[in-house]
């Protein structure tokens, strides 16, 4: 096993790939966590099927070449994002409503297309599925250098635009006063994210780039308060699970990229769930616990001040005043005892 | 010397219906003023009009005899409350440090001296203690006090606030007017949408009532009057008669 990963890694053009999906996985961990803030999450689901239909006519026009998909997607991205705002804003539909409603039509479509295409002679063995699952080591060095330039200039976008993104987000009414263009910056990120969807189509597949822009960012909340902190922790967990996905499937041929990848963002994130300090579930529990018996000894020492211990059966006067049942009373009791409570 | 804001005949419509009409009136600098009205009279849209951040259909604010472009970094705005992400990954210091962004300038990194001066603002309203806290784990006031913390940082010399005070008890409110009070005597002008009359008078030295017109505006002793606010609060001031009444009966 160890051996065949060795002997894998010296193929240049598998460093390559792997290179290019850890880029991937960074600008998807970075924008993620301001879509996820922006609370989007939903958009970038219905953004990346509604680039299926795009993907379809890209290959109809121009054969299996990535620019031409790339460019149907970003175009079906863009019409997506502008549907789900048009119907929202003319129509009393909620907006998860509108993007369901554009999610299933356009998805519907690219199926109906993609149908046609892979039925059609020429379309048999187009291979057009390694764009709805992902194929990372199908890429060559062309595919890689797109997919990393594209993935670069979105992480930079978001290190130039930080501070803007994230006043805009949580407070546009105060950015709004200071005179900022909300919109544009709005538009931007929007912009920033039909990119790196468009950038995922081929190493992690159209359909499951949604998850690898949301995952991270759902995860890396878990462990911090502060945004800084939260947009590194989601990179690197991004460039984690989008490495792993195509390390994995380029040791089997068979296993498209897409869903190792967000099979592994999601353990990421359910560890994170369970284990986060402060905001994971069983330091909560545990915090709550170790909190209620604290305050639980302290009952027990005033409920035994106010006893005097000439009293008669002192130990049934505590437990009334104290107000618990009786194995607790004994613990409790025996606490106090221990702890020299009761001479 | 200017006004510190001179708003002529501006109206504003949402969708079909105007919401303000022909709002016109002028704040002279180093008071603390009060906007007054009942619910839906108009107050948020005049300050959000004012401030650019809804379309006007006609007129202007000037600022300092100047256009608002120009004297941006010196307005500080602090929004009804209740319209941020409490659950947003950042803290009481950093909200407040945003109050420094405007001064920070566009792509650039707040420095340390501005978290500095953020700190000092928190201190100012007593807050210290909780500076690394999530702003969720904040109580109202407490939520309420960071956002005047960050107004302050923004070292302003128009405060434009609205509803500083809901949800805030009667002891914190009344540091805060105190804190105001000393803001007006570094000549700086603030104006506040305030929903408590019995307070109004005693608060504010100049005001504004508002009912999708302005009503009356001026010195507080000359605004407010029965017949004013009368006027301002049409048939709902039945239950606020006694108040204004008491406040009043010296005047009317
Ligand atoms: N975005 C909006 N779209 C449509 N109508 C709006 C919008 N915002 C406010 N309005 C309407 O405009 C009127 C004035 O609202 P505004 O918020 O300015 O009132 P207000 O005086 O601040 O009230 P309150 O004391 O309750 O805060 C109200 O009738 C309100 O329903
Ligand atoms: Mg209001």
């Amino acid at each position: 096993m160890m051996q065949e990963w060795l002997s894998l890694l010296e193929s240049p053009n598998l460093r390559w790939v792997l290179l290019g999906s850890m880029f991937l996985g960074i600008a998807s961990g970075v924008i993620g966590s301001f879509v996820l803030l922006r609370k989007e999450s939903l958009v970038g689901e219905a953004m990346s099927h509604a680039a299926l239909p795009g993907v379809c006519l890209g290959f109809l026009a121009a054969g299996r070449e990535l620019p031409a998909l790339m460019i149907g997607a970003a175009v079906f991205g863009f019409i997506s994002l502008w549907g789900i705002r048009i119907i929202h804003r003319n129509t009393k539909l909620k907006q998860d409503t509108a993007i369901g409603l554009i999610l299933s039509v356009f998805f519907g479509l690219g199926i109906v297309l993609l149908t046609m295409i892979t039925n059609s002679s020429a379309g048999n063995k187009s291979g057009l599925d390694s764009y709805i699952f992902g194929q990372a080591a199908s890429m060559v060095q062309f595919d890689v250098w797109m997919m990393s330039g594209i993935a670069m200039l979105v992480t930079a976008a978001a290190l130039l635009f930080f501070k803007e993104w994230k006043l805009v987000i949580f407070d546009p009414l105060f950015a709004g006063g200071l005179g900022w263009k909300t919109k544009t910056l709005n538009s931007i990120l929007s912009f920033s994210i039909v990119l790196i969807v468009t950038a995922g189509i081929q190493a992690v597949g159209i359909i499951l780039m949604s998850a690898l822009i949301i995952t991270p960012a759902i995860a890396a909340r878990y462990w911090t308060d502060r945004l800084g902190i939260m947009v590194i922790l989601s990179a690197l967990i991004g460039a984690f699970s989008g490495l792993s996905g195509a390390a994995l499937s380029a040791l089997d041929g068979g296993i498209p990229t897409g869903p190792v990848v967000v099979l592994t963002a999601t353990a990421v994130f359910v560890f994170s769930f369970l284990f986060a300090p402060g905001r994971g579930k069983l330091a909560q529990i545990t915090a709550y616990r170790r909190f209620r018996r604290r305050w639980k000894k302290q009952q027990a020492v005033q409920a035994l001040d106010s006893v005097p211990d000439t009293t008669p059966s002192r130990y049934a006067a505590w437990q009334k005043t104290l107000g618990v049942e009786n194995s607790e009373a004994r613990r409790l009791w025996n606490w106090l005892k221990k702890n020299r409570y009761l001479t | 010397m200017s006004d510190a804001l001179d708003v002529q005949n501006i109206t504003v419509a949402y969708q079909e219906s105007t919401v303000l009409e022909n709002a016109a009136f002028s704040v002279p600098q180093g008071k603390l003023v009060g906007i007054v009205g009942p619910n839906g009279a108009g107050k948020s849209t005049l300050l959000k009009a004012v401030l650019d951040l809804v379309p006007k259909l006609h007129g202007r604010a000037v600022f300092f005899g100047d256009e608002l472009k120009k004297v941006r970094s010196s307005i500080g705005y602090v929004p009804q409350r209740g319209e941020v992400d409490w659950d947003f990954p950042t803290n009481a210091l950093d909200v407040v440090t945003m109050g420094r962004y405007g001064h920070v300038g566009l792509f650039r990194r707040p420095r340390k001296q501005d978290r500095e001066v953020a700190f000092q603002s928190l201190k100012e309203l007593g807050m210290e203690d909780y500076a690394k806290r999530q702003i969720r784990q904040l109580s109202g006031g407490q939520q309420q006090r960071v956002f005047l913390a960050r107004a302050m940082a923004q070292d302003a010399s128009l405060y434009i606030m609205d509803e500083p005070f809901a949800g805030i008890d009667a002891k914190t409110e009344r540091a805060i007017i105190e804190l105001m009070q000393k803001w007006k005597q570094q000549n700086k002008t603030i104006i506040v949408v305030h929903h408590d009359l019995q307070t109004a008078r005693e608060y504010f030295d100049w005001m504004i009532l508002l009912n999708k017109q302005v009503v009356a505006q001026g010195p507080t002793e000359e605004v407010f009057t029965k017949e004013k606010l009368q006027q301002a609060y049409g048939g709902q001031l039945a239950f606020l008669q006694s108040a204004a009444s008491e406040e009043t009966g010296g005047l009317s």
